[in-house]
């Protein structure tokens, strides 16, 4: 070997560590590769964890997997959207606690935004009263924790409502008593499934006029009432289907018997307690996200709109209202995921949510691995729904820079 | 010289396997190291186990989680209880979060084998009853039929309940309620008509919950069998052994009329089967890996199963019934101590 061709080896080793460093100097190659050591990291960590769950209880003789979904559930659930009964299984019982998550979740967060909306806004009233009594609300309501507000909800329902016989009966087939409010319902008719599909198609309908009306008023400057051709749609379309189906008006009634009601459709006095609870305490945080939203729209906007001409109602659809949601959205959708997932505090004051089911669920079976793993992928999927909805939302109404 | 390195191999190996013994007694051994039993409880059930104005745990299930701290580490006040809700007790125990489990809980094949837990002995046959309010005119649980029940999640109770109802062909309205506080809030404000749990909870919850005892009765249907005792997990078999043969000293010693008033008058007993519990004979410690006098402690200081009983049961005005000793015609019986 000469020494020239050593000095040429030599110089080519230098060259590949210079590459190497030079490499590692990438911002993004260094990127990637603390990555893939996270992402490795976390994988072994869940794999030890899993490995580690799985020979516990291989050791403890704890039976695993999905099967018990299959078996007879044989507890019994008071309050279900869906036909249920001890003889169902596991995996019917589960869905019977997941809708009613589902249910209260999503009227929680409607009269949620509702009550928070108003509380915000009163807040920032110039009448000192109910300025005063609004910031009073969002002190208490967010300052006191939510299981003790539920606890007091439900035992303020039970203790100051009178019993079946005493029942109050504010409409007739109407009963209000520490049972639950009872209501009549119609009684089942082809006919309401056709009105279903007619408010379907009416909706579609509503839509496509709107988005029409728009592209008019766009081109034109003409304008259309959207709003009236709406709810004729909407609400129309259903009633003349009801006219056809030939008007059935025959009503399921709660008859007392015995203990208590029958018939007719029941809401229980903990789904009031648990929507109670949520609503209020939810409501004081969004009042204060409202109330901030409004805040961030400078007031030199309002006195602009104002001087181009523009109404007070228009002013605040078009001027303030989509800069105020714009601040407005994001936090309030945490708000909505958190009432989401302190629904599961039902278990508390006894509403069947999923949770609540769950719990007697692992607790006969055993199976508290699956069960959690049930409840997080639900709550992951519920949480992902609206986090998603709530982002096309905000995309729609953030600010188009032309 | 080559012999002896095969022996001392074979030594070390048999060493080994005593090891791993040792390790499968690892509840066993992590209690006498730790110096407390980490017992479970119920979070305030009046004469099962209830904390007093101090936070000190006392009753019926209490008494046998002292006297097995008593048996192993030779003080029945190294207990460090954990009140538990039903819903939480099986995870707790499955855990490692308690060692036994004594919360008036059910012996249920299921729980005895999926869940991965051993159901030491009986110390109370209950059985699932009915409590309703008086002036509801209920004699019978079979006029039951639409009533709303307030009933404990995660229990056989609540499991009986829905199959006694489908067998007698009648509706009922659940309300399922953790919390015992919670629960006995809902019955007691009316928003159930009937509260089911076993009977002897009836009578506990009826005497120190109740505002007006008399104002509710308990009907006379008893629907289900419920046996209750402590309860370990798989995978130490000394400890289950010593949780088991507590209970039956205890039951024993009342059926040889030996008190924790009168233990040391047996002393010099000549009857063996005495000898062999007191540990006047040795062997009966030995065989379950702790000092002699383990059945003698128990007795003197917490006493045999009917002083237990009496101390904490009959205050509730709970008859004795199937717990009587089965040479007066009850359900009681240990097995032999030899």
């Amino acid at each position: 070997m000469s020494v020239n061709d050593s000095r040429v080896d030599s110089k080519a080793g230098f060259g590949d560590a210079d590459r190497l460093i030079d490499l590692w100097n990438k911002p993004q190659v260094r990127a990637l590769a603390y990555q893939i050591l996270v992402v490795g990291g976390v994988v072994l960590l869940l794999a030890y964890l899993a490995g580690n769950v799985i020979e516990n209880r291989e050791a403890r003789g704890i039976a695993g997997g999905f099967g018990f979904l299959e078996r007879e559930a044989g507890f019994a659930i008071n309050d279900t959207l869906i036909p249920y009964s001890p003889s169902d299984t596991y995996g019917t019982a589960f869905l019977v606690g997941v809708l009613n998550t589902l249910r209260v979740a999503l009227l929680g967060i409607v009269l949620a935004t509702v009550l928070g909306t108003i509380i915000g806004i009163a807040r920032l009233s110039s009448n000192f009263l109910v300025a005063t009594l609004s910031s009073w609300y969002v002190e208490v309501t967010r300052n006191v924790p939510l299981l003790l507000q539920l606890f007091i909800w439900a035992s303020v329902l039970r203790t100051s409502m009178p019993s079946p016989r005493q029942a109050f009966e504010p409409l007739p087939g109407v009963f209000i008593s520490n049972r639950g409010v009872k209501l009549p319902v119609p009684e089942a008719h082809p006919v309401w499934d056709w009105m279903l599909l007619a408010a379907a198609i009416g909706i579609l309908a509503a839509w496509i006029f709107s988005r029409w009306a728009k592209k008019q008023q766009d081109a034109t400057g003409k304008q259309y009432p959207t709003f009236w051709v709406g709810l004729g749609c909407i609400a129309g379309l259903p009633f003349l289907t009801w006219l056809v189906g030939g008007a059935p008006t025959q009503l399921d009634m709660p008859e007392l018997r015995g203990f208590n009601f029958r018939g007719g459709l029941t809401m229980t006095p903990e789904f009031f307690a648990l929507l109670l609870g949520l609503t209020i305490y939810t409501a004081g945080f969004i009042a204060e996200i409202v109330r901030s939203g409004i805040l961030a729209v400078s007031y030199g906007q309002t006195e602009a709109a104002a001087s181009l001409g523009l109404r007070r109602g228009l002013v605040l659809r078009l001027v303030v209202l989509p800069q105020a949601l714009r601040v407005i959205i994001p936090p309030t959708t945490s708000q909505y995921l958190n009432l989401t997932k302190n629904s599961s505090l039902a278990v508390g004051i006894g509403y069947f949510d999923m949770v609540n089911v769950g719990n007697t669920t692992m607790n006969q079976t055993g199976q508290a691995v699956e069960a959690i793993a049930m409840f997080m992928a639900v709550y992951l999927t519920i949480s992902l729904t609206i986090s998603l909805l709530m982002n096309w939302y905000n995309r729609q109404i953030a600010l188009v820079e032309r | 010289m080559q012999l002896k390195q095969i022996l001392a191999a074979g030594a070390a190996i048999a060493a080994l396997g005593v090891g791993s013994a040792a390790m499968a007694g690892e509840t066993l051994d992590a209690t006498i190291e730790r110096g407390t039993l980490l017992c479970g409880v119920n979070t305030g059930l009046a004469g099962f186990g209830t904390p007093d104005s101090e936070g000190v745990y006392s009753g019926f299930d209490v008494d046998f989680c002292r006297a097995v701290a008593l048996v192993i580490l030779d003080d029945a006040d190294a207990v460090e209880y954990t009140p538990l809700t039903s819903q939480q007790r099986f995870t707790a125990l499955q855990a490692g979060e308690v060692d036994v489990l004594s919360r008036n809980t059910t012996w249920t094949l299921t729980r005895d084998t999926a869940l991965g837990l051993n159901f030491t002995a009986v110390t109370y046959y209950d059985g699932q009853g009915f409590m309703v309010p008086a002036d509801l005119g209920v004699t019978s649980a079979l006029e039951l039929d639409g009533a709303t029940v307030c009933v404990q999640p995660g229990t056989t109770t609540e499991l009986n309940l829905a199959d006694f109802f489908r067998a007698n062909d009648m509706t009922f309205e659940p309300v399922v309620i953790e919390g015992l506080d919670q629960v006995n809030d809902a019955y007691f404000s009316g928003r159930c008509d009937v509260y089911t749990t076993d009977s002897s909870g009836l009578a506990a919850i009826r005497n120190s919950v109740a505002p007006v005892p008399e104002d509710h009765v308990i009907l006379p249907e008893i629907i289900s069998k419920e046996p209750l005792g402590p309860v370990v997990r798989h995978g130490d078999d000394e400890f289950f052994d010593i949780v088991k043969w507590t209970v039956f000293a205890m039951v024993q010693a009342e059926e040889l009329g030996i008190t924790s008033e009168n233990v040391d008058e047996f002393m010099d007993s000549t009857n063996p089967v005495v000898q062999r519990l007191l540990g006047t004979t040795p062997g009966m410690g030995e065989a379950l890996g702790v000092r002699e006098s383990w059945a003698y402690d128990v007795i003197a200081q917490i006493g045999n199963y009917g002083e237990v009983y009496d101390r904490h049961l009959t205050p509730l005005g709970l008859q004795r019934g199937l717990n009587a000793l089965w040479t007066d015609g009850g359900l009681m019986y240990a097995m032999p101590l030899r």
